[in-house]
């Protein structure tokens, strides 16, 4: 007998379709390539020490009892209980630009008090787009009209510096697209980040995503880990199984892929003309971690998220050099509400980088160039902020190749496409994608992406 | 099935999609969706533990046959009456 459904990828939104169909008692198997778990989402181990991969936070916090915001209805839907997740909400963030700094919490009026003490010219064209970013339905799957955000922007706040300022963080935590960001994805930005919150989860994905994969067990669902798919086999449109990395072919009804809308094309046999004309995504960054031997604030890091550029003009695009150093984000883990601080010290840093320049160099070179521009990050940190290397005891970073080579995103691209397919649907009838490519962004964003393409293309048939 | 079961199958139901909400003061004429917060993909899970539960098929012309309780009753009566409650 043949699976009901496979799922491609043990990230979180292949985990959250899992559980969704897994609960209606359909029989569905998740197939990952890798053997651990999380895809963009994931963590580490490095000298005993778990380090989270993406994540810097979760964004979309909202507390316990809210229902319809986009935590509350992934909790429902997946039946867990707002504890289960255990979240530690941020102290204070900032964005810092040269002449300005904005602070926020996971209150929104402290941030409008902020923008109106630091721009009050603004103030009024600000509260007007925060109606207009409140009453925008992003959530429609069947809206595929691209708004570009910035001359919607420009209708409401007459400063490029506070346009960039609102712009940094929302791109930085998820925009696919260079430049300037679609309007529906802004407003599930700034939604997601300034009108709700960060928060982290104690244990960090690694807690979260065993938390997802013990309740798919429970439900009896099957997980395949060190299993990638080598085809997806669509005769005449329609797919009838895949093939799996040792030879195995499992028979399956539908597939829901969540390896990237190009990705999971190209897999298809036989080979589908739509791959030529698909845009793929370019964005992707160099995340350094550095272990500290005290207490971030000790040593002048006293925000949970960082958020700065050393130029008055904020520009997202993939750097001409191997990584960008003009702006970037710093987090810092301990500064959360933990219930009990966490063991070490722990300041992560991320900059936009250059896949093809990673990608490129020879493995010598390779690591020679991580320990550069390392360097040269922390040396543009350190005109801003305390510098704290006599005070690192570890530290470690990956690159868009390492991305690459662990989640199979074509260049590394972390946030995927920047063309996203709302509805999930390709051109082969029974295959739809979720995660990064389907258009809901974070951990939040990318389980509800689970959820909603197990509803639409598999249960409510 | 008598009246009363499937009442109580569907708070059964409630109870599992939505763990936080006061099931017991639920009344049955009003719109379910204005006093337990239910919104489109909860409506689904209804349907989905009905089919889960008692093979029921819901179409989706129907759902709206589902919006109160006594709605949810007078459509699913009919359809459980044959049917022993759980023991």
């Amino acid at each position: 007998m043949g699976y009901d459904a496979i799922i491609i990828g043990s990230g979180l939104s292949g985990l959250a379709a899992g559980i969704r169909l897994a609960m209606f008692n359909k029989k569905v198997c998740i197939v990952e390539k890798h053997t651990v778990l999380g895809g963009l989402n994931s963590y580490y181990v490095r000298k005993n020490r778990t380090f989270d991969v993406g994540l810097h936070a979760m964004t979309n916090f909202t507390p316990k009892g809210v229902r319809n915001s986009p935590l509350g209805k992934l909790l429902k839907q997946l039946r867990f209980s707002h504890d289960d997740f255990r979240l530690c909400q941020q102290h204070i963030s900032e964005i810092r630009f040269p002449e300005h700094v904005l602070r926020f919490t996971n209150d929104f009026e402290f941030f409008r008090q902020d923008v109106a003490d630091q721009f009050p010219q603004e103030i009024d064209g600000f509260n007007k787009l925060v109606e207009k970013i409140l009453s925008f339905d992003e959530l429609n799957l069947k809206n595929q009209e691209v708004l570009e955000s910035r001359p919607i922007l420009e209708r409401f706040i007459r400063n490029p510096i506070l346009i960039d300022m609102l712009n940094c963080p929302l791109m930085y935590y998820g925009n696919a697209r260079e430049g300037d960001m679609d309007f529906y994805q802004f407003v599930i930005m700034f939604k997601s980040i300034f009108v709700e919150g960060f928060a982290k989860p104690v244990g960090g994905m690694n807690y979260i995503l065993h938390l997802l994969e013990e309740r798919f067990k429970q439900l009896g669902g099957e997980l395949r880990m060190g299993s990638g798919v080598t085809s997806i086999n669509a005769e005449k449109g329609t797919v009838e199984s895949i093939n799996l990395e040792n030879g195995e072919k499992l028979v399956c009804e539908k597939v829901i892929s969540s390896i990237g809308y190009v990705e999971t094309l190209k897999c298809c046999s036989p080979k589908l003309y739509e791959t030529e004309d698909c845009e793929t995504g370019q964005v992707s960054f160099m995340e350094s971690l550095f272990v500290v031997d005290r207490e971030p604030r000790d040593l002048g890091y006293d925000k949970s998220i960082v958020f700065f550029s050393t130029q008055p003009k904020f520009d997202y695009k993939v750097p001409d050099e191997m990584i960008s150093i003009t702006s970037g984000v710093l987090c810092c883990s301990n500064n959360f509400n933990y219930p009990q601080p966490l063991k070490e010290g722990l300041i992560r840093l991320t900059n936009m980088a250059n896949f093809a320049q990673w990608n490129s160099l020879p493995r010598s070179d390779y690591i020679a160039a991580k320990k550069k521009w390392r360097n040269k990050a922390l040396e543009s940190v350190f005109t801003f902020f305390p510098d704290f290397r006599d005070n690192m005891v570890f530290l470690d970073s990956f690159t868009p190749k390492t991305i690459k080579k662990y989640t199979g995103h074509l260049n590394g691209a972390v946030y995927g496409s920047p063309r996203k397919i709302k509805n999930g649907k390709t051109p082969v009838k029974n295959l739809f994608i979720c995660g990064t490519d389907q258009g809901f962004l974070g951990i939040i964003g990318a389980t509800l992406s689970g959820i909603s393409m197990a509803n639409l293309h598999v249960l409510r048939k | 099935m008598t009246i009363d079961e499937v009442r109580q199958i569907i708070l059964n139901i409630l109870e599992d999609i939505a763990p936080d909400e006061d099931i017991s003061s639920i009344d049955d004429n009003t719109k379910l969706r204005d006093q337990i917060d239910l919104d489109s993909m909860d409506f689904l899970d209804i349907v989905m533990e009905l089919r889960k539960r008692f093979n029921i098929e819901v179409p989706e012309k129907d759902y709206e046959h589902l919006a109160t309780l006594a709605g949810c009753i007078t459509y699913l009566q009919p359809l459980l009456k044959d049917r022993l409650a759980a023991s």
